[in-house]
């Protein structure tokens, strides 16, 4: 195991952050920590760094007890939403800083930075001043800095959050094409749950300081532990008792076995999909189809329908 | 204002401050470097030649440059304490950090003889092991530190909070000391609000008079500063050697607003 | 705590308490010296109570003075453009980096014996004044300069759309939102002008019930050796400092609320 958690628990006066928390990441593995803001995750993340010490429990970095070292000393790389940019210096010498701290010699330092550079496609930028470069430059400088050191672990809270759609899209599929490239143990927090399901192996859900679920995207959708995690993964409605996804329920013209009847509300087509509200028993339910499937149907609002769960080919 | 005032309102407002900034500040300093060099340049630097105005110059400089080191330090360290550091008591601390500032400089020398005077117990007995506070120059360090104490806090802590600590957060995950964070990452990021603090420091320094005239003696060629020397010769008459050493000033403190203007930082 | 936090502490309350806090304490300690009555009777004399009388009613002249003037600088610098109005803005800085005693001589050439306009304020109480006001001038002209910048137009144009008159505007929108800056450097400039000895040294004369100030009486007291009294007079100077800035940081936190 990369990183071992347990039991740690972290107050903030009044406010309990991390609640007993304990987590295993594996040495190589992508991992995301998802959950919605105040949740814990970021705090939890600052804890493995060393930039939040835990009030109890225990943090083991590649099997060595870390809880009470400085983040001098865990070997760790961060990066920050807000890039952290030295902003005094060119991107040069802030991807070249953690090297120079060490003493390395001046041509070593070079060749790691020039390769870093390119690795990230900076090199035209080495001698700019980090204000001189849009949001997703000054991430990847970033990334650039804190793997320069060869972290054994590369932590990255919420990276992309300051940067607009198009870039954080473009820099999502980045990080996983580094990440196949460079192997290092890789833990994100984000809250963006898309962003989770597209890059990581892994998901930890956290909520409240606790952890919900963890497991691979498919776990986490197919199978979620309760009903937070399954409204936080993806879409879902209510039907009778039960939390379903929109999706895997099915609208029928003639009423067969297992169905019930529904009045349609209202019909609201989004391009490729189709929102079909409906309501059932006196409740308000959602489906979701594709455009063709919905052509095939006689939806009108105020006219009649039949709902049934569709059984999915796992 | 959405529509532009009237030309009459407009340029009246403007006469009147203008004028009342002309009568107040330029034209009374305008008078004063217009009668320094009324007979030329030569009896001007005799005049700041003489060994009176040499000693004061060193005086001067001696006390300034202690007063300017000693609160450089400590206004970075408290600048990092308070904005960097939790702990209790921290509003009492930056009240009382601005105390000086509401102190009449009279008082301040009074409040240091009362304490490091020889006829004190404090004073007495640095006294007895030869250590002369009053009417000395470590007396008139401490009297010049007490009235710029403030300065170079006030200056560096909104620096420091613009800057914000992730720059430094990320200093030490890349393995850095937090020496080495303080010199390479939070020193350079503060750095025109530290100069701005430290020249206004300076300019008070060398401006100082009413608490360095109570805690120095006056002592003529031993513990007379320039701002003293410029009262003692205007009183004996010799108006000529006052007006140099005025000028000297007055000189020095137009180069500290220039200093002053380059170096503030700018409100974004 | 972190690491560093107590130590940096202990050694600035070392430093502070050493150059600030024991000396100013020690000057109210002594000026308990003859106990109460003696305070009492240190503070009323014919000389001190009327040099403090002077001094408060000087300083609140010169502090409305500023409220009006500074103000009216302020806006001039602010909303008005004209050639050289960078230089006349960093002119307003003068005062806190001269020397009080250059000050006073400056003054003294323009309005003493040796006039080139005739006016000889030496020796008299509005030459006092006149002084103060250098050394306060920058007060209130620097606490209101930021607020007006930051002053929202928006607020003025919907005025004006609803018929306000100019007049109307400055007196109903744009004043109210400057009074608490106006306050605040009145404030500061007359807590200033109370405790300002260099500037008025020379052109006062420091005639006693006439134009010997507040901090000029100490003065003497401490070079007669009376540091009794001196320490008396300056408590109730500090007393009184100390009021007005409370005050101030009352009146301040109130107009926060009301935001």
């Amino acid at each position: 195991m990369a990183i071992e958690v347990r039991n740690i628990t972290k107050r903030f006066g009044d406010f309990l952050a991390l609640d007993d928390v304990s987590v295993d990441i594996a040495a190589g593995s992508l991992t995301a920590l998802l959950g919605p803001s105040g949740g814990g995750k970021s705090t939890l993340l600052r804890v493995i760094a060393g930039l939040e010490s835990p009030d109890s429990g225990v943090v083991e970095i590649s099997g060595t007890d870390a809880t009470r070292l400085p983040p001098q000393r865990r070997n760790v790389g961060f990066v920050f939403q807000h890039y952290a940019a030295f902003k005094h210096m060119s991107v040069y010498k802030n991807v070249a800083f953690g090297l120079e701290i060490r003493k390395k010699p001046k041509a070593e330092i070079r060749r790691r930075v020039d390769e870093l550079l390119e690795l990230v496609h900076l090199e035209p930028f080495a001698k700019r001043l980090p204000s001189q470069l849009s949001g997703g430059q000054r991430q990847r400088m970033a990334l650039a800095r804190a793997l320069a050191v060869e972290p054994e672990v590369l932590l990255l809270d919420e990276p992309f959050g300051a940067l607009d759609a198009q870039v954080r899209k473009e820099l999502r599929a980045w990080l996983r094409r580094l990440h196949d490239e460079v192997h290092v143990t890789t833990v994100f927090v984000t809250h963006d749950q898309e962003e989770a399901m597209d890059v990581a192996d892994r998901i930890v859900v956290m909520a409240n300081g606790r952890i919900e679920q963890e497991g691979t995207p498919d776990e986490l959708y197919e199978k979620p532990a309760n009903d937070f995690v399954m409204s936080f993964l993806g879409p879902v409605t209510r039907l009778g008792d039960r939390l379903v996804r929109p999706h895997d329920l099915e609208l029928l013209d003639k009423a067969e076995d297992d169905s019930t009847e529904a009045k349609v509300v209202r019909v609201v087509r989004l391009g490729f999909e189709v929102r079909v509200e409906i309501q059932v028993d006196g409740s308000d339910v959602w489906v979701q189809m594709t455009r063709y499937v919905a052509d095939r149907l006689d939806l009108e609002p105020g006219g009649r329908i039949f709902v049934r769960e569709a059984v999915t080919s796992a | 204002m959405t529509d532009a005032p009237s030309p009459v309102v407009r340029y009246g407002m403007r006469i009147l401050a203008l004028g009342y900034l002309a009568f107040l500040l330029v034209i009374p300093v305008g008078l004063v470097f217009w009668r320094t060099f009324e007979n030329g340049i030569g009896p001007v630097i005799e005049a700041l030649s003489s060994p009176l105005a040499k000693h004061a110059f060193t005086v001067t400089l001696q006390v300034a440059s202690i007063a300017v080191v000693a609160n450089t330090i400590f206004g970075v360290a408290v600048s990092l304490l308070l904005v960097r550091h939790e702990f209790r008591g921290k509003r009492i601390l930056n009240t009382l950090i601005d105390l000086p500032l509401a102190v009449s400089p009279v008082i301040v020398g009074l409040a240091l003889i009362l304490v490091y005077g020889r006829l004190e117990p404090v004073g007495g007995w640095l006294s007895e092991r030869g250590i002369d506070i009053i009417f000395a120059v470590p007396g008139m360090a401490m009297a010049t530190i007490f009235v710029s104490l403030p300065l170079v806090v006030r200056a560096v802590v909104p620096v420091l909070e613009e800057v914000g600590i992730e720059q430094e957060q990320a200093a030490w995950t890349l393995g850095a000391s937090p020496i080495q964070t303080f010199r390479r990452i939070t020193l350079p990021a503060i750095r025109w609000g530290l100069a701005y603090g430290i020249v206004l420091t300076l300019a008070r320094s060398l401006g100082e008079f009413g608490a360095i005239a109570v805690v120095s003696g006056r002592i003529r060629g031993k513990t007379q500063t320039l701002t003293l020397f410029v009262e003692e010769r205007f009183q004996n008459f010799d108006e000529h050697a006052a007006y140099a050493a005025a000028f000297a000033l007055a000189g020095v403190a137009v180069v500290a607003l220039v200093a002053m203007n380059i170096s503030r930082p700018e409100e974004s | 705590m972190r690491p560093g936090t107590g130590l940096g502490l202990g050694l600035a309350t070392l430093y502070m308490s050493a150059i600030v806090l024991v000396p100013l304490g020690a000057v109210v300690w002594r000026s308990r010296g003859d106990g109460w009555s003696g305070f009492w009777h240190d503070v009323t004399t014919p000389e001190a109570s009327s040099t403090l009388r002077l001094t408060v009613g000087v300083s609140l002249a010169v502090a409305v003075i500023n409220a009006g003037f500074g103000t009216l600088i302020a806006w001039v610098l602010v909303r008005d453009r004209f050639a050289g109005k960078r230089f006349v803005d960093a002119l307003i800085d003068l005062p806190f980096a001269l020397p009080t005693i250059v000050a006073g001589l400056v003054l003294l050439a323009l309005y003493g014996p040796e006039s080139p306009l005739g006016v000889d304020l030496a020796y008299t109480r509005p030459g006092v004044v006149v002084a103060l006001l250098f050394v306060t001038l920058p007060f209130v002209v620097r606490t209101v300069q930021p607020v007006l910048i930051e002053l929202d137009r928006e607020m003025e144009e919907a005025a004006a759309s609803l018929g306000a008159t100019r007049a109307t505007i400055f007196r109903r929108i744009i004043l109210p939102n400057l009074m608490p800056a106006i306050a605040a450097g009145t404030a500061l400039s007359f807590a200033r002008a109370i405790s300002e000895y260099g500037a008025t040294v020379l052109i006062s004369g420091n005639l006693p019930f006439k134009t010997q100030v507040a901090s000029v009486h100490i003065f003497s007291q401490i070079e007669n050796d009376n540091t009794t009294g001196a320490a008396a007079v300056s408590t109730v100077l500090l007393l009184v400092s100390l009021v007005v800035l409370l005050s101030l940081d009352l009146v301040q936190r109130w107009a926060v609320r009301r935001d």
